[in-house]
């Protein structure tokens, strides 16, 4: 191999690369699940319940049985006997109640889209008529839709066991000590809305049998656990199933799941030995897919006179929705350990009560967890920077973790392995020209600019990288962290690596090939990633949590490292050279202090597909398997800030500009490092701005449409001014961190901050999200005594808000759930 | 059941329809023009955009009776040889992740550069509001769409660039 080509391959991480996944998305020769089209295929369409809770006294098939076109319809009495109860993996506490969860209910419904019947048919469209034909009667039962009053002693029950579904606590140090005599307590209670996470392409399942044997199809980001589950769930044996996710178009957490649509299209194929396909409407989407956040947090900071924190207390009301979905408990967990963000203090307690409603469930969507308590710090900080009368990024300063302190264990007990907090906030403000943005913001104010600019900082960590498995194990989840590769080397020396993750628009195939280029000194070019297939890759714990690089990819490093070392022991051999002497460098191996001579990998993977000269006792293959099983989470980190212009007449928000420094330690690709941050930003401004799942007073779903859930569309958005710093990771040998939801975490207080900010000398405390123009502009209105303060709900203008005092609490820290709080009330 | 004929990149079919098929199922599930993709059912995405005589239309929301006639290219049919220089450019800027908007927003773009052959960034952004795209931030599709523009005006009299507009 020639010294260029050395050169070349060591500069593969950090390398620009455009994707190889892009020529076949580009040209439209992609394989939706939707695409498939098996021989003698059947589709299935389903009957919702119309009710958000209710029992289900009738379920007539006749009249669908009789469409044309209609191979069977079932209820779900039909599949009673080998359905089961859909996988809840993490019951988060010895006594969570895990309700039955059967995919296709039986006997009673408790969310508006829950699947009562089936129909299977020739086309789409004749399943679709006589879908319409399903009559069902039901029994209505009362809905409960209000997280704050479903604990309540006279709340109607979604399930026999009561509404709530755990408790869960985190306490470290002497809280009751950092609030007895703070100088400053501030508590504030903040509504996380309900959001649908709307990747572009809808949910699709196809199953095609086999005699006792299944393959398939889904729109999924985790074949490997569907794998699985399906299995536990249906008694399918797992090696006679195999789960495959094709080309799959975004997920954003929703497709994390093991989704009813498996179970009944697997079942079905299974009693009409007929492939079968489902492919899901957005509508139907918004109605029967995982929603994500739904919470009330209230949260409380003490800090003394200079800013300086003494401790943080949150307690959380987290909805769960009607059901436990994979891991719908765990999401506020994902988020308990980091409400103190990178700050020092003393003491910390997080608190959270599980609710269950008669909606559909929640699990992940984006961050999970952690956007909502990066939210509330760093909102919270704002407010006691308000309090202190100092400057938001002074109070920060003062507070976070320097760069010289790591590795760092924060007052929740996780230890922060590296981060340079200082210089991703220099550069940020570099960028964004925040002192000269302050002193416009001073001339507005002072003009009584009917638009006023506000500047909105979020100075970010979050931990990702999921999981260590011993951590997961603690945390009383019940499958692993770690992740699987194989590299094989072939014959004619390119490079096959399997991985289990399982990428849905990241760009594994280009950052793999990057790692692997590096590490065994071969052209990016001769890399074929392989995923997504229980067959071709039977070992993975799939793509979410910001996993895939720092577990996946450092699995796919260790995997190359073992290739390396049996190359060696061939190329010992081939040099005649004892093994201790053979050194590697850029695709090359040659005895140190020899003859000069070389070998080259693909030359050693020749040797070792024909055997004709190994030495004994070398089995004749150049390939290598690695489980990675990190040792810590990753934290990723950076400095968003956002400058809003408030209209104050209209209450339009507009995004002047948004600056974004992130620091994902060692960067393989920074193409895809900026896109992830871009992509993350807009939906963290979606939830700020546009996005809220609404129902209405009887549990209806009334934002089934994108003309009604308002995903961020190219005017709404600005162009973010990104750029990043590179402190590497010391948990894993690449020092790479995750950014898949970085920016997601980030944006969110970034922009609502900016809100705030601006209109804080109006008297305005907070806005409930998505800060719609009415609600901002009855936040001002009620801010100036103009119009009655609304209260209570998540529509209110001014909602969230809560007590600031200066001096003694009169309430000691978690003495009463948001619930007993006077959520919302405006003061 | 209609008998309808369409050319659609290129080639001539000729079927019998239901009335009531929707444009987007008919390139789909019968003539099996599964590059266009569908992303929502009520117009809103533009996952599904094609051009239809030249024109960009969602073909989720255009029976197929409606196409009768006319001439439909797809993302499947933009390229003429080589890829269109949106095609290029939305790899080369980064302008797609899951890749599920890209067909009906390269069709939408390939629509919006025929009749503003040099878009500012504001102009790229109202062009495209009508096509939805969950991952990128729709930034780098901007940036995308430009360097095609600039690509275009500089190899303006290609067969490639002209494929969009009227094929």
């Amino acid at each position: 191999m020639s010294t260029d080509t050395q050169v070349q391959a060591a500069a593969e991480i950090g390398r620009a690369r455009v994707r190889k996944e892009d020529a076949r998305l580009v040209t439209g020769q992609t394989n939706w699940t939707d695409n498939i089209q098996l021989p003698g295929m059947l589709h299935m369409a389903f009957a919702r319940s119309p009710h958000a809770h209710a029992r289900i006294t009738r379920v007539d098939l006749s009249a669908a049985r009789s469409m044309p076109g209609v191979v069977a319809a079932f209820s779900g009495a039909d599949f009673a006997g080998e359905q089961g109860s859909l996988p809840c993996a993490w019951p988060v506490t010895e006594d969570t109640v895990v309700p039955d969860h059967p995919p296709m209910a039986t006997e009673q419904v408790r969310y508006v889209g829950e699947a009562v019947a089936c129909v299977i048919a020739r086309n789409r469209y004749e399943a679709a008529d006589a879908a319409a034909a399903i009559d069902v009667d039901y029994d209505p039962l009362p809905a409960v839709l209000d997280l704050r009053t479903a604990l309540a002693d006279d709340a109607p029950k979604v399930h026999e066991a009561g509404n709530k579904c755990y408790e869960w606590s985190l306490v470290n140090g002497d809280v009751d000590a950092a609030f007895r005599d703070a100088p400053v307590v501030i508590e504030r209670n903040y509504r996380h809305q309900r959001m649908i996470p709307t990747p572009m392409e809808p949910r699709a399942v196809v199953c095609a049998p086999s005699g006792n044997e299944f393959t398939l199809w889904s729109a999924t980001q985790v074949p490997h656990i569907v794998r699985t589950m399906l299995a536990l769930e249906t008694g399918i044996p797992e090696h006679e199933l195999r789960v495959i996710a094709p080309d799959v178009g975004g997920g954003f957490g929703s497709k994390l799941q093991v989704i009813a649509e498996e179970a009944l299209t697997l079942l079905a194929a299974r009693k009409l030995h007929k492939p079968v396909k489902w492919a899901e409407s957005r509508s139907e989407g918004n109605l029967a897919g995982h929603h994500g956040r739904d919470q009330w947090q209230r949260v409380r900071i003490a800090a003394d006179r200079d800013g300086k924190l003494r401790g943080v207390s949150v307690d959380l009301l987290a909805s769960m929705g009607a059901y436990l979905m994979i891991v719908t408990p765990g999401v506020p967990l994902l988020g308990a350990f980091m409400y103190g963000g990178i700050y020092k203090m003393d003491a910390y307690s997080f608190h959270c009560t599980g609710v269950f409603t008669t909606q559909v469930p929640t699990d992940a969507y984006r961050g999970a967890g952690r956007p909502e308590a990066t939210f509330a710090i760093e909102r919270t900080m704002d407010e006691l920077a308000a309090e202190l009368g100092m400057d938001p990024m002074e109070l920060r300063q003062r507070n976070w973790i320097t760069h010289d302190e790591f590795p760092y264990t924060t007052s929740a007990g996780l230890t922060y392995d590296s981060g340079n907090y200082e210089a991703a906030t220099a550069r940020a403000l570099e960028m964004f020209g925040y002192e000269g943005l302050r002193q416009e913001q001073e001339r507005r104010r002072a003009n009584a600019d009917p638009v006023q600019l506000g500047i909105g900082i979020s100075t970010y960590t979050e931990m990702c990288g999921l999981a260590p498995s011993r951590v997961l194990g603690s945390l009383r989840y019940a499958a692993g962290g770690w992740e699987h590769a194989t590299v094989r080397m072939l014959a004619t020396g390119k490079v096959e690596v399997v991985t289990g993750t399982s990428p849905h628009g990241q760009g594994h195939e280009t950052a793999w090939s990057q790692i692997v280029a590096d590490a065994l000194g071969v052209p990016f070019e001769d890399v074929r990633i392989l995923h997504g297939d229980t067959m071709a890759s039977p070992k993975g714990m799939d793509t979410y949590g910001s996993r895939s690089l720092s577990v996946g990819g450092v699995a796919v490093h260790r995997a190359c490292d073992k290739v390396i070392e049996k190359a060696k022991v061939i190329a010992s051999a081939m040099l005649e050279a004892p093994l201790e002497d053979i050194e590697f460098s850029g695709g090359t191996f040659q005895a140190r202090g020899g003859s000069g001579a070389s070998k080259t990998i693909q030359e050693i993977a020749f040797a070792a597909f024909h055997a004709h000269d190994l030495p004994y006792g070398v089995e004749p293959s150049l390939d290598a398997d690695a489980t990675f099983d990190p040792e810590n989470f990753s934290f990723p980190h950076g400095t968003h800030l956002c400058a809003t212009e408030v209209d104050t007449e209209t209450g339009h928000v507009t995004i002047r500009s948004y600056v974004a420094v992130d620091d994902a330690g060692v960067v393989v690709n920074p193409l895809i490092l900026e896109g992830q941050v871009h992509g993350g930003v807009a939906q963290g401004i979606g939830q700020a701005l546009f996005e809220e799942a609404v129902y209405d007073d009887e549990g209806n779903l009334l934002t089934t449409t994108m003309a009604d859930y308002l995903v961020p569309s190219s005017v709404d958005l600005p162009s973010f001014d990104t750029d990043y710093t590179q402190t590497p990771a010391t948990s894993n040998p690449l020092g790479v961190k995750g950014i898949g939801e970085a920016g997601t975490i980030a944006a969110t207080p970034a922009v609502v901050n900016g809100i705030i900010d601006a209109l804080r000398p109006m008297g305005v405390r907070d806005i409930t999200m998505p800060c719609t123009p009415q609600r901002v502009w009855r936040a001002i209105q009620a801010a100036r005594g103009d119009a009655p303060a609304e209260t209570g709900d998540a529509s209110s203008g001014t909602g969230a808000d809560g007590d600031t005092r200066s001096g003694i609490t009169k309430t000691p820290p978690n003495s009463g759930s948001p619930a007993a709080s006077g959520e919302g009330e405006v003061r | 059941m209609t008998r309808i004929s369409v050319k659609i990149d290129g080639v001539s079919y000729t079927d019998d329809v239901e009335p009531r098929l929707l444009l987007v199922h008919y390139l789909r599930d019968v003539v099996g023009k599964t590059g266009t993709p569908i992303g929502c059912d009520t117009t809103n995405c533009g996952a599904c955009t094609v051009h239809m005589d030249g024109m960009s239309v969602k073909s989720c929301s255009v029976l197929a009776v409606q196409a009768d006639g006319s001439e439909i290219t797809t993302i499947e049919g933009i390229a003429n040889g080589e890829w269109h220089p949106l095609q290029t450019a939305f790899r080369e800027e980064h302008a797609l992740q899951c890749g599920y908007c890209t067909p009906g927003m390269i069709m939408a773009a390939a629509d919006l550069l025929r009749e503003n052959a040099d878009p500012s960034e504001q102009e790229i952004r109202d062009g495209l509001e009508g096509n939805l795209c969950r991952c990128t931030g729709y930034q780098n599709i901007v940036r995308a769409v430009r360097r095609a523009a600039q690509s275009s005006q500089a190899v303006q009299s290609s067969p490639a660039t002209q494929a969009g507009a009227t094929s």
